[in-house]
């Protein structure tokens, strides 16, 4: 470890360090979600802003979705809220761990990318939050990001499609790998995993169910499941805290 | 109809800062009720598992390279390597078994 350098500089150099590889494991992923972004219809510089403004990869999935369904704004807005709930809940443990002084203008800054990984290293280190560092941090993953989705978009197209047809399942392998710890670690976890398998591929070909556009049936999956398990399974308030994902680490 | 492509995309961008700066300015005390606790805590693991399956299926040229893709990912992931190496490995084995299920 090099010596420790220390006020505001050291603290977002510090960051910058950590959001390498963020950064790339980030480019790489959102490459696969600009391909998706390119097949509903998207240009390189809209998919760099979707990624540059949302920061979410599930969300921004799911936008996607939402967009080649021709969905109403509404449905968009309640889609967004759906898949992106998780972050709501992480804003509301980092919440915890900001300084009841820090001034507005950092705290409108820091929510701006709070992502899975992001709120990993924030929420590691001891203490109240150093906006340095998570500036630090944010600018690798933000560039990482939103590149990435653009190069999806422009590249998507010129490569071949036996890679396309490989790319367009790094997103899935992401996911998996989101849920999968979890659902190791806690079996009550695994058996909500399976039980959503299970109901999404019946409303994907049931009669009936499998008309409704595939982005409605997600938010409507979603809040049905994710209630059922919270009435069946209550939470005490501290087990709800969401933890340091274990994916973090070596992306 | 189809909306406006901005449109969208400014509705995206617009949801995605609400919900993570609201509760960073808003919230001071801790939540307390306890099916809104629970509900927050397990949405993510459903809406990223109802997203997954059967969408990764039907994602490649072929169900079975996107089935295989699946699988390897939950095994993958079951044995803690972590998201990058994830995602690759579902790339590889789709790239890999097309070589000899998929004519292009």
């Amino acid at each position: 470890m090099e010596k420790k350098k220390t006020g505001r500089a050291g603290l977002f150099l510090e960051g910058l360090r950590d959001g390498v590889p963020i950064g790339l494991g980030y480019l790489a992923v959102a490459f696969s979600l600009g391909i998706m972004a390119k097949k509903v219809g998207l240009s390189a510089f809209q998919g760099f802003f979707v990624s540059f403004l949302c920061n979410a990869s599930a969300g921004e999935y799911a936008g996607f979705t939402q967009i080649a369904a021709d969905a109403t704004y509404f449905e968009m807005a309640l889609s967004m809220l759906v898949a992106n709930a998780r972050y709501l809940l992480m804003s509301a443990a980092l919440s915890q761990r900001l300084d009841p002084a820090m001034p507005f203008r950092h705290r409108f800054l820091i929510a701006y990318d709070v992502t899975d990984e992001l709120f990993g290293i924030n929420i590691a280190r001891p203490g109240y939050l150093a906006p340095a560092y998570t500036y630090g941090a944010m600018i690798v993953a933000l560039a990482g990001w939103s590149t990435g989705t653009m190069f999806g978009v422009i590249a998507g197209s010129l490569l071949p499609v036996r890679a396309v047809s490989a790319f367009s399942v790094a997103l899935y392998g992401m996911f998996i790998a989101v849920i999968v710890p979890p659902a190791r670690k806690e079996k009550k976890i695994g058996g909500i995993v399976a039980v959503s398998f299970l109901c999404s591929y019946l409303a994907s070909v049931l009669p009936g169910v499998k008309e409704i556009a595939e982005g409605t049936r997600i938010i409507i999956l979603t809040v049905v499941l994710a209630s059922l398990a919270a009435i069946l399974f209550p939470r005490k308030a501290e087990d709800t805290e969401p933890g340091v994902p274990e994916t973090e680490a070596a992306v | 109809m189809r909306g406006n492509t901005w449109i969208y995309i400014a509705v995206m961008g617009a949801v995605c800062y609400l919900i993570r700066v609201l509760p960073l300015t808003l919230i001071r005390k801790k939540i307390t009720n306890t099916f809104i606790n629970s509900f927050l805590y397990y949405v993510p693991y459903v809406t990223l598992a109802v997203m997954t399956f059967p969408a990764i299926i039907h994602a490649t040229n072929s169900v079975w390279s996107g089935a295989a893709a699946l699988i390897l990912g939950l095994i993958v992931a079951y044995f803690g390597f972590d998201l990058f190496k994830t995602a690759v490995s579902c790339c590889l084995i789709v790239f890999v078994l097309e070589l000899f299920i998929v004519k292009v």
